[in-house]
């Protein structure tokens, strides 16, 4: 094994974040390693979005350190940059560009932040359309799509700057109930070609098939953590207990 | 097996039973409708009368000149016929690459110069208005399969155009054999109607993109200065500008420094424009949900290209048509300098009317002017509006 792999790609340490007086985060501590994928799930506003938010400096945070990649988060805009170029993001409402096609959308990034030719990123943009499954829809505009496809779009956007962590922030909350599984097909997909990965979300059953651990949030603390063996056979606090008796008989 | 089953034809109906359903299905309806008709007669009856038998029309055909090109020189007026050719070789063009599937659109460029061939024109300058129509159906045909380098060629054609116009109308120098000055003072009517609104468009658009921006900039000194100039110039009359840059302005320079005055009404207009034009586009911009500048920069995109590449073309779209609104309240404000001396198509007016043989014949002269006002917004709200369908793909 070599050095680096045992150097986490990812390290929180004691992160603190206020809204106004809210403090949302309370001494936040993750190390992640490369490959690992690692499940965020908790009540809302318990923090975890603004966590991940935080790691591609969507949010800043007030105190405390995140290091990505040997990188570390400093409001210097060229490491901001730097950090967003590693990172992919997957959100909830898909943020597509409305008035791009799913293919401009999908290669905007590679011409305009890596400077590939169009040709090139046009290349890859088909292959990462193909890989989600959805290569006939390339010249169509996102509001022409249903959800799902919508949402395998920007994951194949993300994926476009090929980045080497990808963050996905409740990715199938917005999805109707028959979506959902063709999203969470290609993130196991992703997952399974040794991704590092970062999901908030409260598919219990995706997070036991894939995750490698699970972090439990509430109330802005890291409650408890494991692998989704002790979560769910064993969990060791009232409040992951409770939680995860409301989210799995609901 | 299906249960789809084609939707039932509606029966239309027979004019007869249309009207009484539509217009005599109560006696309160009947008797608007009777009302409305009566309406309808008394006023376009006696505006007709008017227009067939009293209305002394000599004085647009005698004028019609001075209405078009003001007091531009007879000698120099081939310099305008061959801006006019070139604009529809360029409009032909254009509308070829990027509004084919708008045959009406396209249609009305073509029929504009036939239409204004009806009016009181000599037959040669009729033969010069039709000769347009064919070069804009030339453009049309060269630009049918145009390649990228075409297109850019047309591009930039029609943004050269403006400065080149202004140019080769006022002349190179006195010396010139080819080109000798015309002055501003000479510039008039419809000619220079259309000069301030074109010029005008094309300067305080990006004007205003750059004060919206401004004004919701993240760097204090930058926004301060964008809210504050927005307000003071929203806060004033463009009358007022108008005499301030034609009045106030020369007290202020030095004597031998003196600015052209159609250079002054063209600078008050850009100014006062380009504040409202930042209020449009700034509404634009707050209709940009947050999650658009989020998945820009996750992607790595900087400020500046989420701006251009993203931001902006979902917010000028959006704006569409209040900008146009805006442009259509430009063409008709450029009429406010004929208060302040310059010879607009109002201006031109004016003069006309202070001839003695035509005394009293505002309602001939005003009605002329005012059709031309409405054809030209007309225009621009029709194109905005194919515009928006055109554009209205890929909206969520």
């Amino acid at each position: 094994m070599r050095d680096e792999t045992r150097q986490p790609i990812i390290t929180a340490k004691n992160v603190n974040k206020w809204y106004g007086h809210f403090h949302v985060l309370k001494d936040v501590n993750m190390e992640v390693h490369k490959g690992e994928v690692i499940v965020i799930f908790g009540p809302s506003g318990s923090g975890k979005s603004s966590f991940i938010r935080c790691i591609n400096r969507l949010e800043e945070y007030q105190s405390g350190q995140i290091v990505v990649d040997g990188i570390e988060l400093t409001s210097d805009i060229r490491n901001i940059e730097r950090i967003r170029m590693e990172t992919g993001m997957v959100f909830q409402q898909f943020n597509l560009f409305p008035h791009l096609t799913v293919l401009e959308n999908v290669i905007l990034a590679p011409v305009q932040v890596r400077k590939w030719s169009k040709d090139k990123a046009t290349e890859l943009g088909q292959q990462l359309l193909q890989r989600v499954g959805i290569p006939e829809q390339a010249e169509k505009y996102p509001g022409q799509l249903s959800g799902g496809q919508q949402q395998r779009v920007a994951i194949a956007r993300a994926l476009a700057m090929q980045p080497r962590i990808m963050l996905f922030d409740e990715p199938t909350s917005a999805l109707d109930p028959e979506m959902i599984k063709e999203v969470l097909d290609v993130m196991t997909e992703l997952a399974r070609s040794g991704m590092t990965m970062l999901v908030v979300t409260h598919e219990m059953g995706f997070a036991k098939a894939v995750a490698d651990r699970m972090f439990f949030f509430d109330k802005g603390q890291i409650v408890e953590s494991g692998t989704p063996q002790d979560i769910f056979t064993n969990p060791q606090e009232d409040r992951t207990k409770l939680f995860l008796s409301q989210i799995l008989t609901h | 097996m299906t249960n789809t089953r084609s939707r039932p034809v509606e029966a239309r109906p027979d004019p007869l039973t249309w009207l009484r359903q539509n217009l005599f299905n109560n006696w309160w309806n009947s008797l608007l409708t009777v009302f409305s008709l009566w309406l309808v007669y008394a006023l376009g009856g006696g505006i007709s009368v008017w227009a067939f038998t009293e209305a002394n029309w000599r004085v647009i055909p005698v004028n019609l000149r001075l209405f078009l090109v003001g007091q531009y020189p007879l000698t120099e007026i081939w310099r305008i016929w061959f801006l006019v050719a070139l604009l529809a070789l360029l409009t032909g063009s254009a509308l070829a690459i990027w509004a084919a599937s708008y045959r009406r659109i396209a249609v009305g460029f073509a029929l504009t110069p036939l239409l204004l061939a009806l009016l009181p024109f000599s037959l040669a300058n009729r033969l010069w208005l039709a000769s347009l129509t064919l070069l804009g159906l030339l453009g049309w045909f060269m630009a049918r399969n145009a390649n990228l380098s075409m297109r850019r060629l047309v591009m930039w054609g029609g943004v050269l155009w403006v400065p080149v116009s202004v140019l080769i109308m006022s002349g190179l120098g006195d010396e010139n054999p080819f080109l000798p000055s015309v002055g501003t003072n000479l510039w008039g009517g419809l000619l220079l109607t259309m000069l301030l609104t074109i010029v005008g468009i094309a300067i305080s658009f990006p004007l205003g993109v750059l004060l919206a921006l401004g004004r919701r900039s993240d760097l204090p000194i930058i926004r301060w200065a964008s809210v504050a100039y927005i307000e003071l110039i929203r806060g004033v009359p463009l009358i007022t500008l108008l005499f301030m840059a034609q009045l106030m302005l020369p007290l202020f320079l030095p004597a031998n420094v003196s600015i052209d005055r159609v250079l002054r009404a063209q600078v008050g207009i850009i100014l006062f424009s380009a504040a409202y034009l930042a209020e449009n586009v700034r509404g634009g911009l707050q209709a940009i949900p947050k999650g658009q500048f989020e998945a820009s920069y996750a992607l790595g995109l900087s400020g500046v290209q989420t701006t251009l590449l993203i931001i902006l073309p979902q917010a000028l779209r959006i704006a569409i048509p209040v900008l146009v609104g805006q442009f259509i309240g430009l063409l008709k404000d450029t009429s406010l300098v004929a208060i302040v001396g310059l010879f607009d198509l109002l201006g031109i007016a004016k003069t006309v009317l202070a001839q003695p043989e035509f005394l009293g014949l505002q309602r001939e002269v005003y009605a002329f002017i005012s059709v031309f006002y409405w054809l030209l917004s007309y225009g621009m709200s029709y194109i905005s509006q194919r515009l928006e369908s055109a554009l209205g793909l890929g909206q969520r």
